[in-house]
């Protein structure tokens, strides 16, 4: 199984803005690297020219949406905490507004397979109403895929 | 086996050299290179090694021959500090659960820059005390592990491990606050300390190189 997640941050701004600028310029190298960590799998891009293009989606203006797919927990922690992305993490509320509900989802998910952008909003939510469970869990109350694999409940909600 | 047996293990001089050498490399140690650099024969390295291993306080594994086929010879045991920790406090504290208490808190209110602020004090107070002093020697007082690595001091080992773990975010901005006050406080550059996360060490850096050694590797 690989590991899927998904994140959302509430911009301050219009991602055009100069508030924004320096985050925008943050996305090319913080991408390179997170395409070059041990373990990465896959990630939602919106060009494969233009390296500072954000995802566009229906979920709302100033919504910036960020999802992955990585070999194991391990991969996506070092990448996350353990690498320069931890600096661009430290500086988040420069750029986004302060959330009190949960704003990273992660899954199981089965390898080869790449999961849908509404799949992951469907999990983000049912970590938001109904709180960590091995079909929508994170870093602090984390599920192996042992424990998810084969719960109805992770089968329900990938359709 | 218990925490305070584990650590009883290390009252042997021989075994406490041999943790120490084997702690301070930061990565996989063989038999051989551990006994050369405690002093002691190979037999003896080996029986006190595996010993360390039993206590949970050392790890061991198996690092390939280089030459492969026929007459490259048995994979070489090596050995690595464990991944776990051990402490013993007389009379029972616990400081860890309080932190991750306070940890919650902090997120729940959303006052990370207080929490710097305070962390980034507390360094100083601290540095204030040992002004004048080599910063890698403070740092290696408070338990982080400092050494020499491209004319900068990177630290080997997180003082706040458990709390780093649960919230890392948090964690790390506090001790990198923390740094730059120690340095404050010992008269020095407060922006020497900056992050430089990766995997299985401290998260700070201080650029610099360290005055009480010249190596580098």
């Amino acid at each position: 199984m690989h590991l899927a997640q998904l994140n959302v941050a509430h911009m301050r701004a219009p991602v055009d803005s100069p508030e924004l600028a320096e985050f925008v310029a943050l996305l090319e190298p913080v991408n390179a690297l997170a395409d070059s960590t041990p373990g990465f799998v896959w990630r939602l891009k919106e060009s494969e020219s233009d390296p500072t293009a954000t995802v566009v989606h229906d979920y709302g203006d100033h919504l910036l949406i960020n999802f992955s797919v990585w070999e194991s927990r391990e991969a996506l922690w070092n990448f996350v905490y353990r690498s320069p992305h931890l600096d661009a993490l430290r500086r988040r509320r420069e750029w986004f507004l302060r959330v009190a509900e949960p704003y990273m989802v992660m899954w199981w998910t089965p390898e080869g397979e790449i999961p849908s952008l509404a799949e992951g909003m469907r999990r983000l939510e049912r970590l938001r109403a109904g709180g960590p469970g091995p079909e929508a869990f994170t870093f602090q109350d984390f599920y192996d895929a042992s424990e998810a694999a084969h719960l109805p409940a992770a089968a329900e909600a990938r359709k | 086996m218990g925490d305070l047996e584990a650590l009883a293990l290390l009252h042997d001089p021989v075994r406490r050299s041999l943790y120490d050498v084997v702690a301070s490399r930061g990565g996989d140690v063989g038999r051989g290179e551990a006994a050369d650099a405690a002093g002691v024969s190979r037999t003896l390295a080996g029986h006190h090694l595996d010993r360390l291993v039993e206590a949970g306080l050392l790890e061991s594994g198996f690092r390939a021959p280089e030459r492969k086929g026929p007459g490259s010879g048995r994979p070489a045991k090596v050995y690595r500090r464990a991944g776990g920790e051990r402490s013993v406090s007389l009379p029972p504290r616990d400081y860890v659960t309080l932190a991750s208490v306070l940890a919650a808190v902090v997120d729940e209110l959303g006052a990370e820059e207080a929490a710097e602020r305070a962390a980034r004090a507390e360094g100083a107070r601290i540095g204030g005390r040992h002004r004048g002093e080599p910063v890698e020697r403070v740092l290696a007082g408070r338990g982080y592990e400092p050494f020499a690595e491209g004319g900068r001091v990177r630290l080997r080992n997180c003082p706040f491990h458990v709390a780093a773990e649960e919230r890392p975010l948090l964690v790390c901005s506090m001790n990198l606050a923390l740094c730059q006050g120690l340095l404050e406080g010992l008269g020095e550059e407060p922006g020497r300390a900056r992050l430089d996360p990766r995997p299985g060490e401290c998260c700070v850096v201080v650029e610099g190189a360290p005055v009480s050694k010249t190596n580098e590797d």
